[in-house]
């Protein structure tokens, strides 16, 4: 079975490239835009893993992590950070949020699939 | 998708990043404090920053790095976003989007620029106001080292049994291997023992972290034994299925050096107590305080396994690697948490149903609000429908000539016909509409800079951003705007000296406008400045011989001079605008595209340009005439009214100019089919009609043509695509009946009558 991915990123080159990697890496990928609309396509699917970038409108990083956490259903599914914020600082407040782990930008698709099967089983 | 492709659309997001920076930016310069507003112009340089890592487009990541660190500060209140700090921001904007163009295209950055501003942003982040000298900053940190990569050493050969199906109550028995149990594996590798203690405490299970993971990454790395102290698992009925209960003691040989160990915790050190040591060789296996249980870590490598309840009982914590540690003292325990996830599973299953169909249409609703096409295709779809218009009209011409009466179920479908096409159109050019606002934006880099140059501090605001045009017409609406602006700045507005002198704002203001009229777009440029001297230039008119000294000129027709070619008023020659920049340039380009512009002055409060363009370049209102048996379209913006023309109005001039008088004025007489060289001597004017065109300069003209046909939107097909360019020729049509029609070049044909341009070798006649 094909593991599941969710994606939260309000940039379409960090989707496309996203969507590429994973994909060719054999993941199922699922994209929303931001932390709003990525608690909406939560609940439908599921996911294995969930990467999300910090900077996004509407609903930043740090809020959709609190969200994912809050809900009964989800709250163990792994979270990765994808972001440039390489800062302690940044680090410590997504990690008291509740994310699992972070992938530092720039996007590296060997960085990145590394850090998903570290964190799923 | 390539890698090029989705470089493609980092580039077009960069252009969308780079104007929302830029409206966030004027947004905050008129005052704007919304913490919205700041977080986007962030957002924005954060995300050029992001694409630009991914391409390795090193010069965008460091200045964008810079820029944000900047904008950061701002972000959280640590600098004040005064009109000076904007300014540098302003400016560094303008080189942000200097360096996507050069990444994109190789274009040139004006480095020396690019190289103070980062000065200046430093200089501000480090909480200097940007009238500080300059300051030699540190350079920003340096990237983040890359995240440390977990070894991919093979994992440790083991047996994986095939997981057997679940009971009834969720509960699925977990294969562990004992294949190794008391047998000595003395690894033969070469590497160090390293021991490593490791408690998860309860966050790091809530975090999505997973105690058996973290020890199968471990055991990448090299040959090791596990131990698990279940110690202070409590009574059955005592514990918290959340709770962290276990801790491991690992010992592991490994070739791999103790940072690459705490490496693999990295996620989890703050939820845990690790400790990792350099084993003393003395303190082997045997003096470790518990037996050591292998177990098969492999299990976890076995994705066809992760069916819904394993995976239940997985996210339930540790309790699964306690099972897998110690099988026949927490089997229950297992079975108790598998079967109180499968419970929690259930109830909520329901309930997440509905709420996924609920999510998934707003989902949906929220993705479906724009989508990206390809140019090519709109193009080609306003092509097609063109076709389908003229075919209309074909189809509508042949039914009118077969049906007298015009009352028949053909006619009348034929008519519904005729009105869907035209909605069709009309839908498809909605298409191709977009806002005049990346234009207008454009515009506003170009006062800062201009601004700059000549010392004057000038405001540029916009209105009717959004108003829409097709495509076509916002591409070619840039050069002539841009030749505008610049003279706005460089030759209306005068030095914030004079201004004060003359008791206005020291800081000039030029609007900028667009708004809709009765099927056009009008674009309105308005200055606060000196206005037109009219003095100087009729001055220079009559200097230049483009009027006679003693020619009596309405103020208005003063105004309209400096359209006139090879004009200028400057008392200097500028790098900025040059010899007065030519608005005959401007008002050619202008007509170019159907429209027209004027120009109206108050001598001390400013002038205002105002533009007139069609919304669409690929239908025109035309007049269909007829010029010595040939169909012509004659724009019919161009025209200003139609006469008959009687024969006392009719005054020769010279050995062939002809001149009519209208209402006491007398304007020359063009004879379009002379012109084209349809025929070799001039038509009676009596017999024709008089079209009044303007042509460049404000002047009228009076084109002599045989007879009007009628009026009529055409769809305009491009000669120079298709043949060749034809002087006095602006493009063809199709017409109903099917023939083609030629629609006519106004300006060209004033400017030939007038004996220049048109070489006879490329005139009509001769091409055939």
């Amino acid at each position: 079975m094909k593991k599941k991915v969710l994606t939260v990123d309000d940039s379409r080159t960090i989707r496309n490239m996203l969507l590429v990697t994973l994909n060719n890496a054999g993941f199922e990928t699922i994209q929303a835009e931001d932390g709003v609309e990525g608690l909406e396509v939560l609940e439908g699917c599921n996911p294995d893993v969930i990467v999300t970038d910090i900077n996004m409108p509407r609903l930043d990083g740090f809020g959709f992590i609190e969200g994912v956490r809050r809900n009964e259903k989800y709250r163990a599914v792994p979270i990765l950070v994808l972001t440039t914020e390489s800062d302690a600082e940044k680090k410590n407040r997504a990690r008291q949020a509740g994310a699992t782990g972070w992938i530092v930008k720039p996007f590296d698709p060997a960085k990145l699939i590394d850090a998903i099967e570290r964190v799923t089983a | 998708m390539d890698m090029n492709e989705i470089k493609e659309i980092f580039f077009q997001e960069c252009e969308e990043q780079l104007a929302e920076l830029e409206s966030g930016l004027l947004k905050l310069n008129d005052g704007d404090r919304d913490p919205e507003t700041v977080n986007a112009v962030f957002r924005a340089v954060h995300s050029i920053k992001g694409g630009a890592g991914a391409f390795g487009l090193d010069d965008l990541v460091s200045f964008a790095h810079v820029f944000e660190t900047t904008l950061d500060c701002v972000r959280s209140n640590k600098l004040e976003p005064t009109q000076d700090v904007l300014k540098v921001m302003l400016k560094s904007a303008d080189v942000l989007a200097d360096l996507v163009s050069a990444s994109r295209d190789g274009s040139g950055v004006d480095e020396s620029r690019s190289r103070g501003l980062v000065k200046e942003l430093e200089a501000l982040a480090h909480g200097e106001m940007p009238s500080s000298s300059a300051h030699e900053a540190p350079k920003p940190a340096a990237k983040a080292a890359p995240a440390p990569k977990a070894a991919p050493a093979p994992a440790p050969a083991a047996k994986a049994e095939t997981p057997k199906p679940t009971d009834d109550s969720g509960f699925q028995p977990i294969p562990f291997s004992f294949d190794g149990f008391g047998e000595d594996e003395e690894p033969a590798i070469e590497g160090s023992v390293y021991e490593v203690s490791f408690k998860p405490r309860r966050e790091l299970y809530s975090k999505g972290n997973e105690a058996a993971l973290l020890l199968r990454d471990l055991s990448r790395l090299g040959e090791m034994s596990i131990n698990c102290d279940t110690d202070a698992l409590p009574a059955l009925d005592k514990m918290d299925p959340e709770a962290s209960y276990f801790s491991w003691k690992i010992s592991i040989r490994t070739t791999k050096s103790e940072d690459d160990i705490r490496a693999v915790f990295e996620f989890a050190e703050w939820d845990c107590d690790l400790e990792v040591k350099l084993a003393e060789e003395a303190s082997s296996n045997e003096e470790l305080p518990m037996v050591p249980v292998p177990f098969d870590l492999s299990i976890l490598d076995d994705s066809s396994a992760s069916d819904e309840d394993e995976k239940a009982v997985q996210s339930s914590a540790d309790e699964t690697v306690a099972a897998a540690v110690s099988a026949a003292e927490t089997a229950t325990s297992v079975t108790k948490a598998a079967s109180r996830a499968s419970e929690k599973k259930e109830s909520a299953a329901a309930a997440a149903a509905a709420a996924a169909q609920n999510n998934a249409a707003a989902a949906a609703a929220a993705a479906g609000q724009t989508i990206r096409v390809d140019l090519d295709r709109v193009d080609r779809l306003i092509n097609l429908v063109g076709e389908l218009v003229i075919n209309q009209a074909m189809l509508s011409q042949s039914v009118i000539e077969n049906d007298a009466t015009g009352t028949s179920a053909v006619n009348m479908g034929l008519e519904e016909l005729q009105q869907l096409t035209r909605e069709i159109q009309d839908s498809v050019m909605a298409i191709r509409a977009q806002p005049v606002k990346p234009v207008f934006q454009r515009m506003s880099r170009i006062v800062r800079e201009v601004a700059d140059m000549v010392g004057k501090s000038i405001r540029l605001v916009t209105e009717g951003e959004n108003t829409e045009v097709d495509k076509t017409v916002i591409d070619k609406l840039a050069e002539p705007l841009t030749h505008m602006i610049r003279n706005a700045v460089d030759h209306g507005i005068e030095t914030p000296e004079k201004r004060e002198a003359a008791g206005k704002n020291p800081e000039g203001t030029i609007k900028l406008t667009a708004k809709h009229r009765s099927g056009r777009i009008l674009i309105e440029l308005q200055d606060d400045g000196a206005g037109i001297n009219r003095e100087r230039v009729r001055q220079k008119a009559v200097d230049n011989d483009i009027i006679a000294a003693d020619a009596n000129l309405s103020d208005d027709e003063i105004d309209n001079l400096i359209f006139m070619a090879g004009f200028s008023t400057a008392d200097k020659i500028s790098d900025i605008s040059g010899r007065g920049v030519g608005m005959d340039v401007v008002k050619r380009s202008i007509q170019a595209l159907g429209g027209r512009i004027s120009i109206s002055s108050r001598p001390g409060h400013g002038s205002t340009f105002t533009m007139s363009l069609p919304l669409t370049l690929a239908v025109l209102d035309g007049m269909v005439v007829t010029v010595a048996g040939q169909t012509l379209v004659v724009p019919l913006t161009a025209i200003v009214e139609t006469l008959q023309p009687e024969a006392s109005a009719i005054h020769s001039f010279g050995a062939n100019q002809r001149l009519i008088s209208i209402r006491n004025s007398f304007c020359p007489l063009v004879d379009v089919g002379r012109v084209l060289n349809y025929r070799s001597t001039q038509a009676n004017p009596v017999e024709g009609v008089a079209l009044l065109v303007e042509s460049e300069g404000g002047g009228q003209r009076a084109l002599m043509v045989d007879a009007i046909q009628g009026q009529r939107q055409v769809v305009i097909k491009s000669l120079e695509a298709n043949y060749t360019h034809v002087p006095g020729i602006a493009a063809a049509t199709i017409l109903g009946d099917g023939r083609v029609a030629l629609i006519l070049d106004v300006d060209a044909v004033v400017a030939a009558s007038r004996g220049q341009s048109m070489k006879p070798e490329m005139s009509l006649a001769a091409t055939g």
